[in-house]
């Protein structure tokens, strides 16, 4: 039992519903925010050091031992991933401050992001699986009202198909959990996973974790993608750097979590689907990302392609596999919120975001493209960048488990990622530029801060990559031998 | 009573997805309430309806009725209304900024 593994949760709500009754005091909502998501960082980080000492935290909310009540459970995966989904906000706040207006600001903006983060952070901490349905629906609701917000007609239009689409999985989500506890007798993922490790994982069991890995597929944006590049494209920047940077990355969360922690035991049918899913998506993706000329939805893509390439990983299932895949999902978080900032940074210099039309930016503002350059290898994988340990290790453990085919589509997938960077470096960054002075829409200046902290977190990642996958390798302990999260969770005090 | 529960449930099921393939979008709001609907009755049913007393310690019967799928839908239901309650403005907002409510001429024509 240990009270600080709730904080992640509780600080970012209080101070989310605070902010409400604090509208037109922006100046106050700005501290606040930064103050909350420094804070909820800090008991993240405190739990990441407790884990690395004692083991997995718990926390049984209201004093109900599990599997009675809800477990609220910090294993090193957890406490990593909201560690790292809050040094995200906290860069993505600091660009909103100085980019995405006083409207926004007037209309509950940052009580509706410390909501969202509240939801992201709830959903990797939770043992229980149908509270994971909550804080998905928690998040996924601050996430509809950050996307409309603003009104503009393209908006409405992305919002009512990313609410619909996200209506149907959730109603299929309650279904699968309906089956799930009819068949299984709990929710509890934890004694859930216990009783699939007794019993076996029936052939019913197996079509309820279908069913769940169609739901999770549409919010991680596996295969079921086709609603991410509009709504994606459609908000402001800076939230678009925070969905980019977080709502996917819970549904990969999910996933992992399921199937390794429920249902590993039938990974001729289940893992192999995801593998084939994962190449499918990279694939895909990766058609999207030559196909586009603009920066968004290009962006986009690459959010496909990174999703797709984890998933693979996910399905592989080996111990190198996993690892990577944990440290690819730290790495893609940071990386993605920092290629949105940039790339919502130049859209906002030149006044549009289709290619043809930006050029010469470095002229401008060389920093800027200097860190888009940086970003732009570490998303591909080039070494020392944050980006490289990770794909080398998953592609190490495809090999190993003769995924020949699936490794060769995820190294291919990287240079089609590579080459979608530099084309946006290349046509954006060089040539004569356009903008004479004083004509351009707007300094870009608010991307730089947090565009060099966050670069400098993935050459941190890449350089000291040692250290970060001691991390790694820890949280992934608890899927290779189940019994340690299992034994966290049922059998404490 | 499971059994005439879940054809309840079947059908609301297929209602609502066919009013979901309509073009109103009025129409496929509508489905996904009665989808959601018809997932909280399937939940209900498949966890057993009344198989023995009330879930009170001291109450008659050894028997009791399991009151965890009722809490499970009672949250489902408040998520569910609210998240209709939203888009349901959505979409009258939809419709004033853009002048239909035809899911397919929403689609296409959007340059800005």
């Amino acid at each position: 039992m240990n009270n600080l593994v709730i904080m992640p949760i509780v600080i970012p709500l209080v101070s989310g519903m605070l902010m409400i009754f604090i509208r037109e005091r922006i100046l106050w909502q700005r501290w606040i925010s930064l103050i909350s998501v420094a804070a909820s960082a800090a008991c993240a980080g405190w739990l990441i050091r407790l884990n690395q000492t004692q083991g997995v935290q718990t926390l049984h909310v209201g004093g109900w031992k599990a599997p009675f009540g809800i477990t609220l459970v910090a294993d090193m995966l957890a406490s990593l991933l909201v560690f790292t989904a809050l040094i995200v906000s906290f860069a993505c706040l600091l660009y909103m401050f100085g980019s995405i207006g006083r409207e926004h600001e007037r209309f509950f903006l940052y009580p509706l992001v410390q909501i969202l983060v509240c939801g992201v952070n709830g959903s990797f901490l939770t043992g229980d699986i149908f509270n994971l349905f909550v804080f998905f629906e928690v998040m996924l609701i601050a996430s509809y009202v950050l996307l409309g917000l603003g009104g503009k007609r393209r908006q409405l239009k992305e919002t009512l198909q990313y609410v619909l689409i996200n209506m149907t999985s959730s109603t299929l989500f309650v279904t699968a959990l309906a089956f799930l506890y009819s068949a299984a007798g709990t929710l509890n993922m934890a004694h859930l996973a216990e009783r699939m490790a007794e019993a076996g994982q029936s052939g019913p069991m197996t079509v309820i974790s279908i069913l769940l890995l169609i739901v999770f597929s549409v919010k991680a944006a596996l295969l079921l993608f086709f609603w991410l590049p509009g709504s994606y494209s459609a908000p402001p920047a800076a939230i678009a750097a925070m969905f980019a940077a977080l709502l996917t990355k819970v549904g990969v969360y999910a996933v992992l979590r399921v199937f390794t922690l429920i249902f590993p035991h039938q990974p001729q049918i289940t893992h192999t689907a995801l593998i084939w899913m994962g190449a499918a998506t990279m694939i895909l993706g990766a058609f999207g990302v030559v196909a586009y000329k603009s920066i968004r939805p290009i962006l986009a893509y690459n959010v496909i392609i990174s999703v797709g390439f984890m998933l693979f990983g996910v399905g592989v299932a080996s111990q190198a596999a996993l690892t990577g895949t944990v440290y690819y999902l730290v790495h893609d978080m940071i990386a993605k919120a920092l290629i949105f900032i940039l790339g919502g940074a130049m859209i906002s210099i030149a006044g549009t975001d289709r290619l043809q039309d930006i050029k010469g930016l470095i002229h401008y503002r060389p920093l800027l493209g200097w860190l888009f350059f940086v970003a732009g290898l570490a998303l591909a994988g080039i070494p020392p960048l944050s980006g490289f340990v990770g794909k080398v290790l998953i592609l190490e453990g495809g090999i190993r488990e003769e995924q020949m085919a699936v490794a060769v589509i995820g190294l291919v997938s990287s240079l089609f990622v590579l080459y979608s960077m530099m084309k946006i470096f290349v046509q954006g960054f060089w040539g004569e530029t356009f903008l004479s002075e004083g004509e351009q829409h707007d300094t870009g200046k608010s991307a730089l801060l947090p565009g060099v902290m966050l670069t400098a977190l993935t050459v941190g990642m890449g350089l000291g990559a040692e250290w970060v996958l001691s991390m790694a390798d820890l949280a992934v302990e608890p899927m290779l031998d189940r019994d340690v999260y299992i034994r966290a969770v049922l059998r404490t005090e | 009573m499971e059994t005439f529960m879940i054809i309840i449930s079947g059908v609301l099921y297929s209602i609502g997805t066919y009013l979901m393939l309509s073009k109103t979008l009025l129409r496929i709001i509508l489905g996904t309430a009665l989808l959601s609907h018809a997932t909280h009755l399937m939940l209900l049913a498949v966890s057993g309806l009344k198989k023995g007393a009330v879930p009170l310690i001291a109450a008659t019967g050894t028997k009791y009725t399991d009151p965890l799928p009722q809490a499970l839908m009672l949250t489902s239901i408040v998520i569910t209304f609210a998240l209709t309650a939203f888009i349901l403005v959505l979409a009258y907002r939809t419709y004033l900024v853009s002048g239909t409510d035809d899911i397919n001429k929403l689609k296409g024509s959007d340059h800005e």
